[in-house]
């Protein structure tokens, strides 16, 4: 075990381990200032703010520092490494980078949309020295509007820490980005006419530590110190990214991702990123509504309820054997359960079927060489199944039924008349039922569609229930590697959407409210593949359910 | 933060004397007051609204916007007054300022809609403390009235055509003439808050902080 010294505190290091300086003292819990490293790309040392004295203890307990900093991103760590990152020189050293850097800043804080979150403004505060030197006029480079289709550059804001360059040249393999002229007149640009637009590009607005470039999606609309966030985890595909949702007064204004090396690592797409728009959709189903021969009955939540549950009950009385639910794989595993034990309580006999599975393309894997192929190390992983929680759904239908069916399935049930009632939860935001299937649907005696935003189904629907979207539920999602993630309710649902767990516990008349810790208790006691959830709170990085199944088995000595 | 017991100075009443304790002394001195009031017959009361009062300098009122030099708003949008704001009545909408267009070719942001609600504001002036341009200032107009609540809700044409009215009536100057973000971001005239060249000996950076560090 290799013992680092951090300001007199001692820190132990894994013996495979290859951490450098800033790593070492983050374990010590102390913050090493820096600009132009990320753990995830290659170390350039070139904004000096990680300057530290570095040191060695000899086997004899002197210490030998050396006389010179060194950027502690790029010195790695041994067993007696010693690191002073509280010392006056390097106080010292902080100070001067920091002038360094802000000799050219504009200081706009007040228009700038990083203000509040901006790594120039925690440093100055932090380590800064308060003044400028500086008597000679700025030196003011133009702004670049068109860096890509969401990004814009704020040149004169940028510091040079070409942390975006080394995305694009690493991360997604595309690298349009570049560093154009030496010395002063450095600035970040693309190539001529080859924009920065690769599916990745958004995260080169997350990487700037600045307000250099930002996202046009977001620029402007508000102050960041108004936004609230709640974690939860991307819909976009089966990868499922670990997110943060950020509103402010109930309006979703953008997502961010989240450190998680077991779900994505530290980046997102920007399907993901930019695709959520439709949760503010102006097809949002708003109020429930029941329909008799095509016209409104009622649409009160109080009188729909019991509505549903008679014409459930009639339709099993006249054909026990014709009732079937369709869980679409957008939904969490607690309304799957839900809707899944619902449906089997009240017939043994109701046929659970997955909804549509929207797979679109291939899995795009980065980073690129120059030819569009992906390399052969993946470091990002965009899927091509465009649902987030098939597994989970899956996982609560194997138990139930012992079989998953498919949804094309259940269509052909109802169109040989096999199924008169049909309860359909879904979810997906894109049109998950053509016209033409739809129209098989008018055989049914009974559809009750659950959803997000209207469709061909919610059209001929006789019930139809608005349903929250991702970001207005509390819930799990199980990504494509098993790994179970809660996601949180961040905003409110249009008019009177109401979360589906609610909807689909009032319907259930379960007893109590709809509370996902306290569910996932009581369905990892009934579905073993998903014991891992008994945990209830699965915390900022989720659960692997392998993991927990796992730990029954005797495990493996490893020598 | 809690007061020390020991920071606590125990002030005891003085006992009276003996004429004090007739009360006699009081009692006249109260005549005297009441008798001068009988004797004095200065108007105190104004006469508004024919007389109009003469108000204080700080006087705070109905809120404008200011223009710049060249007739634009001068605020920037960066919602530092929506922020400070403790009655929570300014919304203000935020948009780019268009590239192509030399007018605003020195701005990166303005307010597409400003809006104060003159009914929930509680005029405390935190809103011109907090604003980095002086573009939001409060005015001496007093005597605001409207029908409606919406006829109260000051957008951002309404509150320029306060400036308008107000900047030459003598009371409500145009008291700054600064556009930008303050010296620190004002490239072409910069005020150094620090030493230039030359270091003042007591200043930490003239200090050899430890060995090994040049300074200066």
């Amino acid at each position: 075990m290799a013992t680092v010294l951090v300001n007199d505190k001692s820190v132990e290091i894994g013996p495979s381990e290859k951490l450098n300086c800033i790593q070492a003292a983050q374990r010590a819990g102390v913050e090493i200032p820096s600009y132009c490293w990320h753990p995830e790309m290659s170390v350039v040392a070139s904004c000096r703010m990680c300057l530290v004295e570095v040191g060695d203890k000899k086997p004899d307990g002197t210490i030998a520092m050396q006389p010179k900093l060194f950027p502690g991103c790029q010195t790695p760590v041994k067993d007696g490494t010693v690191i002073v990152s509280n010392s006056e020189k390097v106080k010292a050293a902080q100070k001067a980078t920091l002038e360094y850097l802000l000799l050219n800043h504009p200081l706009d804080c007040p228009v700038c949309d990083q203000a509040g979150e901006c790594g120039l403004q925690d440093y100055s505060y932090e380590f800064g020295r308060g003044y400028s030197r500086l008597q000679e006029p700025k030196n003011i480079k133009p702004d670049k509007d068109y860096i890509g289709d969401q990004i814009t550059l704020f040149t004169d804001r940028c510091i040079m820490c070409t942390r975006c360059v080394r995305f694009t040249r690493e991360i997604s393999g595309t690298a349009e980005l570049q560093v154009i002229s030496r010395g002063t007149h450095e600035e970040i640009d693309i190539f001529p006419g080859d924009p920065c637009n690769n599916k990745l590009a958004g995260n080169v607005v997350d990487l700037c530590p600045v307000g250099a470039l930002c996202s046009k999606d977001f620029l402007y609309e508000q102050r960041v110190w108004w936004l609230k966030t709640k974690n939860s985890v991307c819909p976009g595909c089966s990868t499922g990214c670990s997110i943060t949702v950020d509103q402010n007064e109930d309006v979703l204004y953008r997502l961010k991702p989240r450190v998680n090396e077991q779900a994505q690592g530290h980046f997102m797409c920007d399907e993901g990123r930019f695709g959520w728009k439709y949760v503010q959709s102006e097809k949002r189903l708003k109020r429930p509504e029941q329909r008799a021969n095509g016209q409104v009955v009622s649409r009160d939540w109080e009188t729909i309820f019991p509505a549903i549950r008679n014409a459930i009950r009639d339709s099993l009385i006249r054909s026990p054997n014709k009732f079937a639910a369709v869980i679409s794989p957008w939904a969490t595993v607690e309304e799957a359960y839900l809707l899944a034990t619902y449906a089997k309580k009240l017939s043994p006999h109701a046929k659970l079927a997955i909804g549509p599975v929207r797979v679109v393309g291939e899995d795009d894997l980065y980073p690129k060489d120059v030819h569009g192929k992906p390399e052969p190390k993946t470091k990002f992983t965009i899927r091509a199944e465009k649902c987030p929680n098939r597994r989970g759904v899956e996982a609560v239908m194997q138990q139930m039924q012992g079989s998953v069916i498919e949804f094309s399935s259940i269509l052909e049930g109802v169109s040989r008349g096999e199924i008169e009632a049909l309860y359909i939860l879904g979810g997906d935001p894109e049109g998950w039922i053509s016209d033409s299937d739809a129209t098989k649907l008018d055989k049914l005696k009974l559809l009750v569609v659950q959803d997000l935003l209207e469709s061909a189904a919610s059209r001929k629907a006789h019930f139809v229930l608005p349903g929250a979207a991702w970001a207005e539920k509390d819930g799990t999602f199980v990504n494509h590697n098993g790994l179970a993630q809660a996601i949180h309710r961040g905003v409110r649902g249009p008019e009177e959407a109401r979360p589906d767990g609610r909807i689909l516990m009032e319907l259930a008349e379960k007893k109590g409210m709809f509370h996902a810790p306290t569910l996932r208790k009581e369905i990892a006691g009934v579905v073993p593949a998903l014991a891992a959830l008994s945990v209830g709170e699965l915390g900022e990085l989720g659960v692997k359910l392998e993991q927990a199944a796992a730990v029954e088995k005797p495990q493996l000595q490893t020598v | 933060m809690a007061i020390n017991a020991k920071d606590v100075e125990w002030v005891e009443e003085t006992p009276m004397n003996f004429w004090e304790a007739t009360y006699l002394p009081a009692v006249f001195d109260g005549l005297l007051t009441t008798g001068a009031h009988v004797a004095n017959n200065r108007t105190v009361t104004e006469q508004y609204p024919e007389q109009q009062p003469k108000l204080p300098t700080h006087y705070r009122g109905v809120h404008r916007l200011n223009r710049d030099d060249k007739g634009r708003v001068k605020c920037v949008a960066c919602m530092m007054c929506a922020t400070a704001c403790p009655a929570h009545c300014i919304e203000i909408v935020a948009q780019d300022a268009p590239k192509d267009d030399p007018h605003w070719a020195d701005r990166d942001k303005f307010p597409k809609s400003f809006v104060i609600d003159e009914l929930k504001c509680i005029y405390c002036g935190m809103c011109e403390e907090a604003c980095p341009v002086d573009s939001i200032e409060l005015t001496h107009i007093y005597d605001l009235v409207g029908l409606t609540r919406q006829e109260m809700m000051f957008d951002k044409e309404k509150l320029l055509s306060v400036f308008d009215q107000t900047k030459d009536s003598g009371i409500d100057p145009i008291r700054t003439h600064k556009g930008k973000l303050g010296h620190a971001s004002d490239f072409t005239d910069l005020h150094t808050l620090g030493p230039a060249t030359t270091v003042r000996a007591d200043d930490r950076s003239a200090k050899a902080v430890s060995s090994g560090v040049i300074s200066n």
